[in-house]
């Protein structure tokens, strides 16, 4: 059985934990405020917010997800809010005024969409800013707008929470009319909600459930499905001197949010912007993204560029570990047997003398598949490269580690020729295809560019356009 | 007051357009749009015992059909039947403009995703398994899906048409200059966020009630009674609102409601049809993709003295909308320019893509597109700025459109000469010069782009409405008319025409759902006309019954119909308040059994067009204006980001500032999509590559211009416009065209080999070839 709360009403059901949120809310509670539009998490219409009650009891957090490729499984023990939810008695909350008085509703479907996601960026920690309040509906397509109207929204928002640097307290947000009173004693009501279903071994595992929802819905929707990605030992971050542990289960925000990881990695957030929306970065988790076997994942060319190791543990709880690099053998295939799980991720962590970089080019900059991306890591001694580790996606069959250039590049002087001789190996080592998000002969230039991108990116005072510019 | 280029003027005029827009009506929608109160086609509730439809379309672009067996999903659990061509009592058509289109496929498929059956199950998801299991062979036959390639093959909708005007055969031997070229612009998937759906009720006596997300209720009745062979007044259509439309849904929202409602006359059941987001892209048509070539003569002195254009349609499987859009690319084919010599053919190429359909701009965008690319092709040749061409050959009072109308209220100089210098373009184009001088990795390029839109259906028979107006004896209003609301705010201008011919309180009007029994044989929602019709309409109720209004209360009142004036809820005789409420003159009116109902109907006066001569009076009018368009280029990645679209906009005298302003932006930010980002992709066999919102990307927050401006010229409006207040759905889309331009000028900067094309979208790819071409 799942048990949560959804709005102001505890709901118990025996439906299939496959089933998708967004049906439940729409068909079985008929609470049609969610919309459908595209059921793959591309356009926000169906956006709902997931509380998680924290571990001492007493405070919820809040995230938008797109409910459209949640599981209703994951809703087990947390408190959802559809666009209902946030509803006062007869007057609008401080969102749905600052949607209203700036025209930003048109024909109206994406609206509540965008309410949710606006409602929860007022409940979450980050401050009352206009860049958060932008990611924070990200994920949210309009077709109406043009989105000045609802960008003018999002100021009039932050104005009304005051820029508020952290989280707002719940009464203050109550008093305020940007949530209704019933939130006050959601934790309580969760605490009173027994956990009981534990995951059960013989259903379908699913991480988010971000893509294969998109995948493979109609294979899931009548299926009781083991969502792994809850499973709090898949969760976490660890650091334990120069080595960081992952659990698979950990999601793009979580990394998001990393204080520490932050520290490491100075453009982690310019980078994970690149990576889907704040809906999806909710749910997606690290896992997922390496299963998927996508030879584009953001993630898995972000953590190839770490030269990262993955441990992976049988039904008996045996574990083995082998490089990430490995782990994909050919298109969409990987080393993972019948019954194995991906648990965890570890890489070494950059050091003073280490440079990170990722790079990505789509049709769209955000919330699009890249056509090619690339991550980059170098260990620098002086102006000679120690270590490299080069890896880049959408130019062959796997999400590729670049073995040659990454040798090619180690115990070298760091300079224009190298990076130029470099890119020539580069060149050997992908096989783009020609499909949707571009042709081959884009890719290798992409390819190139992306790859040169990293050093002006880098090595600003070394390395300008220009130079390559006139090299290539 | 444009004439002031001083900072503190642009920031005077920005404060007085920002408070218009304080005060201005809000859409009447907002209050349930933001808490997801608003009901839509899927959230109607189902009766009791209602079943799901999924319709099985073909996988392949042209081919015979050999056999289908649909024995194991007919015997799937919960399948309740499966209907094809064969169950149509009526007949098997569906076509608006001309009879060329089945509803089920027969022995043959033109397109992959053309509907070949429809299953009817107990749920959605029982229906989308039986899809999977129906067994059908094809016979595969010649795929086209290039217009070129249909030309070629003699595969046409229709006969060709050809706009023109003076002697471009002669004029083009007194040109100095001559260029010639070929543009293609790719189509554009419409994106409405709420797909197509219909829901269909069996009443009494066998007839059907139809709740559909269509811009054409009309269309839908009409096309519903032919394929089940019933008179159309068994059929009812409701529309409360859609989730979006821009042309999506004024003929391809039929075939599903049809469907619907045919299921719903064999089962006597309630069905309910709303397609999933894959199939309605693969199974609807998008914007049309043309191919074109174009010829343009200038003089020394860069006038434009003669134009030919060639634009090959790709129409797709079926005529749908297709010849009427072909129009309307030969109606905008010269834009905001004077060209007084032209001639302009248009081919509608039938080939194996989902018949296309209408988009917002309706074709005009891509006869705008092949001028554009003219003038900069030629610009670049001869070494001037294309704003220098653009500038001598803008449309000037009572010059002669090619298809004949002389131009009247033109405001085409104007909008150029106010955006000019209002934005001070001078000082932009400097600004985008010492950038590039100074910037190796980034640089910019600045277009401009007028436009000139005419409104009205350039179809003269479908410019008219009606509007139902019924006060009740409470003094409350109720309106009915043909107007589909889907975003436009048509609704809101409907309420406050009333709301100000009465003087009353905008809470005390209603605006009822669109349905074919208050409001009958209507034309579609589309053209950017609906407000002025169904306004006009609407306008001419409600004086007329404001005049049996002031009979009823000059005769309360002791005095004459002239003396009595209705104010604030109040009857005023002489300018002076009375005792008399409007409540009050209601029930006087009542009592005195006077109508208080009122049915009008207006027809758009003057146009007119002949169709043997291609020459007439088509439009009511034009709306003008003119954007500057400045972008950056990431001259490493090949991605970009527009700094600023700055816009002057005739809106003539604007009833409702803040959704106009809002229907400029989004057009003008769905414009910017088709030029850049929006690309479809089929591939050689015809199937849909961009088959999903994953792989077919509409802009979003962040890919949109940083900085938009958008300033009201100041015009003295126009009487054809309902309250002078202009139409304004369409013409916006077409600034996006500017993106195009503004940045292949920014690619010309960074590498001077570059050679320019007319090649659209101007996606990232195009771009990072172009910055590294040889």
């Amino acid at each position: 059985m799942i048990q949560f709360i959804l709005n102001n009403k505890t709901i118990k059901t025996d439906l299939p934990s496959g089933m998708t949120l967004l049906d439940f809310v729409r068909y079985e509670q008929r609470l049609t405020g969610t919309k459908i539009g595209c059921r793959e998490g591309d356009c926000g219409a169906c956006t709902t917010l997931v509380g998680t009650l924290n571990e001492d009891g007493t405070e919820i957090s809040y995230q938008s997800i797109t409910s459209c490729i949640s599981p209703l499984g994951n809703a087990n023990g947390k408190h959802i809010v559809t666009v209902e939810g946030t509803n006062l008695q007869e007057k609008l909350t401080a969102a749905q005024n600052a949607m209203k008085d700036n025209y930003a509703t048109q024909c109206g479907f994406c609206t509540p969409g965008f309410v949710v996601a606006l409602t929860g960026f007022a409940l979450s920690k980050v401050e009352k800013n206009f860049d958060n309040a932008l990611d924070a509906i990200s994920g949210n397509i309009c077709r109406c707008t043009g989105y000045k109207s609802i960008e003018r929204a999002a100021h009039q928002l932050c104005g009304n929470l005051e820029y508020s640097k952290s989280a707002i307290a719940l009464d203050t947000l109550i008093q305020k009319e940007v949530i209704p009173s019933y939130f006050k004693d959601i934790p309580k009501r969760l605490q009173a909600i027994q956990k009981e279903s534990k995951p059960q071994k013989n259903k379908k595992a699913v991480y988010g459930g971000t893509d294969i929802y998109v995948q493979k819905a109609d294979n899931l929707i009548d299926a009781d499905v083991y969502n792994i990605g809850f499973n709090p030992d898949l969760k976490g971050i660890k650091i334990e001197g120069e080595v960081c542990s992952m659990g698979a289960g950990t999601t793009v925000t979580d990394l998001w949010n990393h204080g520490e990881l932050n520290r490491y990695f100075p453009n982690l957030r310019k980078h994970l912007k690149l990576v889907s929306s704040e809906q999806i970065r909710n749910m997606a988790s690290f896992g997922g993204n390496f299963v998927n076997a996508s030879p584009i994942g953001d993630m898995t060319i972000f953590f190839l560029a770490l030269n990262s190791d993955i441990i992976i543990q049988n039904q008996d709880g045996n574990e083995r570990t082998i490089a990430l690099k490995d782990f994909y053998k050919s298109y969409k295939t990987f080393d993972l047997k019948e019954g194995e799980l991906l648990k965890t991720i570890q890489f070494k962590l950059p050091t003073k003398q280490s440079k990170f970089n990722f790079e990505k080019v789509c049709k769209r900059t955000h919330l699009d598949i890249a056509s090619v991306n690339s991550a980059i890591h170098l260990t620098m001694e002086n102006d000679t490269i120690s270590e490299a580790h080069v890896a880049m996606g959408g130019v062959y069959e796997i999400p590729r580690y670049l073995h040659k250039t990454s040798e090619f590049l180690e115990g070298k002087k760091l300079t224009m020729e190298l990076i130029l001789k470099a890119n020539d190996i580069l060149q050997d080592e992908i096989s783009p295809i020609s499909d949707v998000r571009g042709s081959s002969e884009y890719k290798r230039l992409l390819g190139r560019q992306l790859f040169f991108a990293h050093f002006t990116e880098l090595f600003p005072k070394q390395f300008q356009l220009n130079d390559f510019v006139a090299h290539a | 007051m444009h004439k002031n280029t001083s900072h503190n003027a642009l920031d005077i005029l920005k404060n007085e357009v920002e408070s218009s827009l304080k005060k201005s009506v809000k859409n009447i929608d907002s209050y349930t749009h933001v808490r997801g109160e608003s009901l839509y086609v899927d959230d109607v509730n189902v009766r009791q015992g209602t079943f799901f439809g999924v319709v099985f379309d073909s996988t392949i672009a042209h081919g015979k059909i050999k056999s289908v067996d649909y024995s194991k999903a007919a015997q799937l659990e919960g399948v309740i039947r499966i209907f094809t061509y064969k169950d149509i009592p009526g007949s098997n058509e569906i076509g608006g403009i001309i009879a060329d289109e089945p509803l089920f496929a027969e022995d043959e498929v033109h397109f992959s995703g053309m509907p070949i059956a429809l299953i009817v199950a107990e749920s959605e998801f029982i229906a989308r398994k039986a899809r999977r299991l129906i067994d059908i062979e094809f016979e595969e036959l010649i795929v086209i899906t290039m217009a070129k390639d249909a030309k070629e093959k003699g595969s046409l909708i229709n006969k060709p048409r050809t706009f023109k005007l003076g002697e471009p055969d002669n004029a083009f031997k007194n040109c100095e200059y001559i260029f010639e070229g070929e543009t293609f612009s790719n189509g554009q998937e419409h994106l409405y966020i709420e797909a197509q759906g219909a829901y269909a009720e069996p009443l009494e006596n066998g007839n059907i009630k139809i709740t559909s997300s269509t811009q054409g209720p009309t269309a839908v009745q009409a096309t519903t009674a032919r394929i089940l062979g019933f008179p159309m007044h068994k059929i009812e259509v409701d529309v409360t609102r859609l989730g979006g439309g821009f042309g999506g849904k004024e003929d391809q929202a039929t075939p599903w409601a049809v469907m619907a409602a045919l299921a719903t006359f064999h089962l006597k059941q309630s069905v309910k049809l709303v397609l999933n987001r894959h199939d309605d892209l693969r199974m609807t048509g998008k914007r049309h993709p043309y191919e074109s070539s174009y010829k343009i003569g200038l003089s020394k002195d860069l006038k434009i003295l003669a134009y030919e254009a060639e634009f090959l349609q790709n129409a797709g499987a079926a005529a749908d909308l297709s010849p009427a859009v072909a129009e309307r690319t030969l109606f905008h084919a010269t834009n905001s320019y004077f060209v007084p010599n032209v001639k302009a053919t248009v081919y509608s190429c039938k080939t194996h893509l989902p018949p296309n359909t209408a988009f917002r701009g309706f074709g005009g965008p891509q006869g705008m597109f092949v001028i554009e690319s003219a003038i900069a092709h030629a610009a670049k040749e001869i070494g001037v700025s294309p704003i220098k061409i653009q500038e001598t050959n803008l449309l000037h009072e009572n010059d002669e459109f090619l298809y004949g109308q002389i131009a009247t209220k033109v405001e085409a100089k104007n909008s150029w000469d106010s955006a000019k210098t209002i934005f001070d373009l001078k000082s932009l184009e400097k600004e985008v010069e010492a950038f590039n001088k100074y910037n190796k990795a980034f640089k910019k390029g600045l277009a401009l782009m007028p436009i000139t839109f005419g409104i009205s259906f350039t179809n003269t028979q479908m410019n008219h409405a009606r509007a139902l107006v019924h006060i009740y004896l409470d003094g409350s209003v109720g309106i009915s008319t043909a107007a589909v609301e889907m975003g436009q705010g048509v609704n809101t201008k409907m309420l406050q025409i009333a709301a100000q011919v009465f003087s009353i309180d905008k809470n005390k009007v209603k605006i009822e759902s669109t349905n074919t029994t208050r409001v009958a044989n209507t034309s579609p929602s589309a053209a950017s006309s609906t407000a002025d019709l169904n306004g006009k309409a609407t306008l001419k109720a409600c004086k007329a019954l404001l005049k049996r209004l002031k009979e009823v209360a000059a005769m309360e009142l002791k005095s004459s119909v002239e003396q009595i004036e209705l104010k604030d809820q109040f009857v005023y005789v002489n300018s002076k308040k009375s005792e008399m409420t409007w409540e009050q003159l209601i029930a006087h009116t009542m009592a005195k059994r006077v109508a208080l109902t009122e049915n009008a109907h207006y027809a758009t006066p003057e146009i007119h067009f002949d169709k043997t001569k291609e020459k007439g009076h088509p439009f009511a009018y034009h709306v003008y204006g003119t954007a500057i368009t400045i972008v950056t280029v990431d001259c490493m990645r090949g991605t970009y980001i527009f700094d600023d679209v700055k816009v002057v906009h005739d809106y003539g005298k604007s009833m409702s500032e803040g959704i106009d302003l809002g229907q400029c932006e989004g057009g003008l930010v769905q414009g910017i999509g088709w030029m850049t980002m929006e690309e479809i992709a089929f591939n050689d066999q015809g199937s849909l590559l961009s088959n999903a919102l994953s792989t077919y990307k509409v802009p979003d927050i962040f890919s949109i211009p940083r900085n938009i401006e958008i300033l009201p010229l100041e015009t003295k409006g126009n009487d054809m416009a309902i309250l002078k207040s202009k139409a304004v759905g369409e013409p916006p889309l077409m600034y996006g065209i500017g993106a195009y331009f503004a940045i292949q000028n920014a690619v010309k900067a960074f590498n001077p080999n570059y050679q320019l094309k007319f090649h659209a979208p101007m996606t990232p790819e195009k771009v990072l070839m172009g910055l590294y071409e040889n």
